[in-house]
């Protein structure tokens, strides 16, 4: 029997509420907001309160999905990136670097937002950079 | 306060009695619930007072709920409060645990929070630490009677529209242990409408908690809106103490909630 609280940072949007997550047995079974963090005291919104479910969800993407033929195919890593930057270079070269736009996250960590405006900007040059917590 | 609480659970923990105690604990700047499981991890329980007295409280009776229904061989100890007993004994009632493998380590409530708290009882049957203090009446509620009927639909609709929907106050519910959640009911809500139907949501799980809410106060500090869900159910339990000479958390073992009796009459 192994039961532990996991002290957290809810990954839904930029807020950054403090949460628990109720691990038992390997498994994220619940859900509750921390009470003394100071962003939210103890509360939650709905997504919050639900958002140990999608770590086990069967419908999470593990492999990189490709549309051939009307249908969604695993590929490799390699393919997929080849694919995508091939297509970016295609459009930024037939109608500029400002018909591409970048969509960050606040899911994900400060870091990873860096990388991708910084692609966004130096790589490909445009500053279409906005994300998912704006939506 | 927690030295004798601390000395209760080592205790409990080295005879085996129990194979976890499910309290409190401060680690890394915050407190949450945890599941002790040896006696040299106590130093870090703590009762849930943070700045305030009971500021820092948790469901525990929800989460013994869930390791019972997993490991239901295995004896737990809790952390009570008056509030959590009430629960525990409710819980019993209602078949979701099973008294023989609970272990209650009880501590009163200083003045501060049971006022707070307009607590009747804010102390459990037995305690390790702590002062009986003398319970209070219902204030917020005897406020909301004072009004006339036609102001205090008005007040309940009003706080009610702040509603966002969030569910904390099922979420955090220490007795919302149903499979089936009554507010997800598509016969009795239209469960899709944002903001929600206006009372109905809300008098819907106020008719849900009737026999059943044990006055722990969870719900409206989970909620983001303010609204005064406790001062709600509160009148609720009134209600039903009146009506069948019932309230949720005082009964004698085996008895069984009034709502849950087909074809009796009340006892009034």
């Amino acid at each position: 029997m192994d039961y532990r609280t996991v002290l957290t940072t809810c990954a839904y949007c930029g807020c950054g509420c403090g949460l628990y997550l109720e691990v038992l047995d390997g498994r994220l079974i619940d859900t509750i907001p921390c009470k003394t963090a100071s962003v939210n005291e103890g509360k939650l919104c709905v997504k919050g309160w639900n958002i140990h479910e999608f770590v086990h969800s069967p419908n999470r993407l593990t492999r990189p999905l490709m549309r051939k033929n009307g249908t969604l195919a695993e590929v490799s890593w390699d393919e997929a990136l080849d694919f995508t930057a091939g297509r970016l270079r295609e459009i930024k070269e037939k109608h500029g670097s400002d018909s591409l736009a970048f969509l960050a996250s606040a899911k994900v960590t400060n870091e990873e937002n860096y990388l991708i405006q910084k692609f966004a900007r130096a790589a490909v040059g445009t500053n279409n950079v906005d994300h998912c917590a704006r939506l | 306060m927690s030295e004798k609480v601390r000395a209760r659970v080592k205790e409990l923990l080295d005879s085996g009695r129990i194979r976890g105690f499910l309290g409190l604990r401060k680690a890394n700047g915050h407190i949450g619930p945890h599941l002790f499981r040896e006696s040299g991890e106590l130093e870090g329980l703590v009762v849930g007072d943070r700045e305030r007295p009971g500021d820092a409280r948790y469901p525990l009776n929800k989460q013994l709920i869930t390791l019972a229904r997993c490991h239901p061989q295995e004896s737990f100890g809790v952390l009570v409060r008056g509030c959590d007993e009430r629960g525990l004994k409710t819980l019993f009632t209602w078949n979701q645990l099973d008294p023989a493998k609970v272990v209650a380590v009880g501590i009163a409530c200083p003045p501060e929070l049971a006022e707070a708290c307009e607590c009747l009882k804010p102390y459990p049957d037995d305690f390790v630490e702590g002062e009986k203090v003398e319970g209070s009446t219902f204030v917020s509620v005897a406020t909301v009677d004072a009004m006339d009927l036609r102001s205090r639909l008005a007040h309940w609709l009003a706080e009610f529209s702040k509603c966002v929907k969030c569910y904390g106050c099922r979420d955090i519910c220490p007795m919302c242990f149903c499979k089936e959640c009554s507010l997800e009911q598509e016969d009795l809500i239209h469960t899709g409408d944002l903001p929600p139907e206006n009372p109905i949501f809300h008098l819907t799980r106020a008719v849900h908690m009737a026999g059943r809410c044990i006055d722990c106060g969870l719900c409206n500090e989970a909620c983001p809106a303010d609204i005064p869900l406790r001062t709600l159910y509160k009148k609720v339990a009134d209600i039903i103490a009146q009506e069948f000479d019932y309230r949720p958390g005082y009964v004698k073992p085996g008895e069984k909630p009034p709502l849950n009796i087909l074809g009796e009459t009340p006892k009034k």
